[in-house]
């Protein structure tokens, strides 16, 4: 159990700024982030492309943003809890108490959701019975590829995770790529090797086509694949792997009894809370009358939330504004040197 | 303004008026026409306002660029007549446009 000051969920620009508007006014903050890696939309869906309109800074990419909002947070030594799900959240006292998928908990006075447009998760088959075989035949990440070994695959996808995986799993299990169209949208040379390795006999491509239905009891015996003219096909197989990207799911965030207006938590935009005591909302999942969803919007946001926080937190003390070109304290917290 | 009809998995048919300039994406959104998300706002990065356009309007349409072609990739059981929503631009010689939206976006 980890006792904190404020909860955030999420580790997207937003998030990552809040940690730095609550740091420099003495709160400490843990983050919560289902992605592997920190920075949110900014990393997983444009980490090189360019934004022009952070104050301030000309040009930037998703992943230099990122890498700089975490150079400004690093005298605040926050801990990210990362592949975590935020999942259930219950009233204790006058605390939260949060619970995430690998059955972590805190306990805190605040949370801040800076959840996006919801949390990262791995895109699926469109057939029911996809979900029937999950885990047990039916996978979409890997995490051991040793399970795979001299096992008959079928590969789904065009990107890059999907052609990595049937390269190196290739070398030791038989593999058969599917793609909805010929092409395959691998960056370098990946589609190169695919089609040098099936010359050379080493792995099979079906192209254009799609899964259209699952056969097996227990385990996964055969699949069938279909072409947009209907044409259909089975494979026997051992396992299929699915690989279709992200998309951002609001999942267990719609279950805590916030107040919803399409997918979005309306907020009071004196300070973001939502309709409950404590729950602040900031980012592109807040909603109030004018937002943008832009990280801009968001940092304004998260300084506001955060001096909210400080009531909750700090509750026998007074918060004072301060300016961090002036303030002792923040230099402190900051761990900059005193300038006399 | 293109009169443009949104034909629900369902069934059920909308049809709006789109300012020119828009997209077939925003057109649904601004006119709270069910089964388009648009998760990313309109910017070719999440497939969520996948739609299937009507057979004798899909050649119609300016070609896809590869970045939605890509995206497609990962849309709800795109078919040949799939496009993103946010990629189509509204003009004149849309007037008449007709889509149907997928089962669901994801
Ligand atoms: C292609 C593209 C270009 C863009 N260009 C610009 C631009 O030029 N300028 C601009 O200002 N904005 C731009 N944006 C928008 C900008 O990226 C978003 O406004 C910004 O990322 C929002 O930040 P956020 O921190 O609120 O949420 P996000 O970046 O969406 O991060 C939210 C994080 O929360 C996590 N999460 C959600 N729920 C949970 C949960 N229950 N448990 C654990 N983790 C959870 C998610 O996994 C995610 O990592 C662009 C967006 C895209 C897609
Ligand atoms: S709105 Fe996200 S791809 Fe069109």
């Amino acid at each position: 159990m980890v006792k904190t000051d404020v909860l955030i969920i999420g580790a997207g620009p937003v998030g990552l700024f809040v940690v730095q508007q609550l740091g420099l006014i003495g709160l400490k903050a843990e983050v919560v982030d289902n992605l592997n890696k920190i920075g949110g939309q900014c990393i997983e869906l444009y980490p090189d492309k360019p934004i022009y309109d952070i104050p301030a800074l000309p040009e930037c990419t998703g992943e230099s943003l990122t890498k700089n909002l975490l150079e400004q947070i690093k005298p605040f030594k926050t801990n990210f809890y990362l592949n975590e799900r935020v999942q259930e959240i219950s009233k204790e006292k006058n605390n939260w108490k949060i619970v995430t998928s690998k059955d972590k908990i805190f306990i805190a006075p605040n949370i801040i959701i800076a959840g996006g447009v919801g949390s990262f998760e791995p895109r699926k088959f469109p057939i029911e019975e996809a979900e029937k075989f999950e885990n047990n035949g039916i996978y979409y990440s890997i995490s051991d590829k040793n399970y795979f070994k001299n096992k008959k695959i079928c590969i789904f996808g065009g990107g890059d995770s999907a052609l990595d995986w049937a390269i190196e799993l290739s070398k030791f299990a038989e593999i058969i790529l599917v793609h909805r169209r010929k092409e395959f949208r691998g960056v370098g040379h990946n589609a190169e090797i695919v089609r040098k390795l099936e010359k050379e006999g080493k792995l099979k491509i079906k192209t254009p086509f799609q899964i259209n239905s699952i056969e097996g009891q227990d385990k996964i015996s055969a699949i069938t694949i279909k072409d947009d003219d209907g044409k259909t096909e089975k494979i026997t197989t051992d396992c299929v792997l699915g690989f279709f990207g992200l998309i951002m799911k609001l999942g267990p965030i719609a279950e805590w009894g916030l107040n919803l207006e399409k997918k979005h938590i309306p907020v009071n935009t004196e300070n973001f809370q939502t309709n409950k005591k404590g729950i602040f909302a900031i980012g592109d999942i807040c909603t109030y009358p004018g937002k943008l969803k832009l990280i801009l919007s968001g940092f304004h946001e998260g300084a506001l939330a955060a001096r909210a926080c400080f009531k909750l937190a700090r509750p026998n003390e007074k918060y004072r504004f301060e300016f961090t070109t002036t303030s002792k304290s923040m230099h402190e917290r900051l761990g900059v040197k005193k300038i006399d | 303004m293109a009169k443009i009809t949104y034909i629900e998995h369902n069934g059920k048919s909308h049809v709006v008026e789109v300012p020119k300039e828009l997209t077939v994406m925003e057109g649904a959104v601004q006119n709270n026409i069910p089964g388009i998300d648009a998760d990313c706002g309109g910017s070719c990065a999440c497939a969520t306002c996948h739609v299937y356009v009507d057979d004798k309007w899909f050649d119609k349409l300016p070609k896809k660029e590869n970045a939605e072609q890509d995206m497609l990739d990962m849309a709800f059981k795109p078919n040949r007549f799939s496009r993103l929503g946010c990629q189509i631009t509204v003009t004149d010689k849309l007037d008449g446009l007709v889509v149907k939206t997928p089962l669901k976006q994801a």
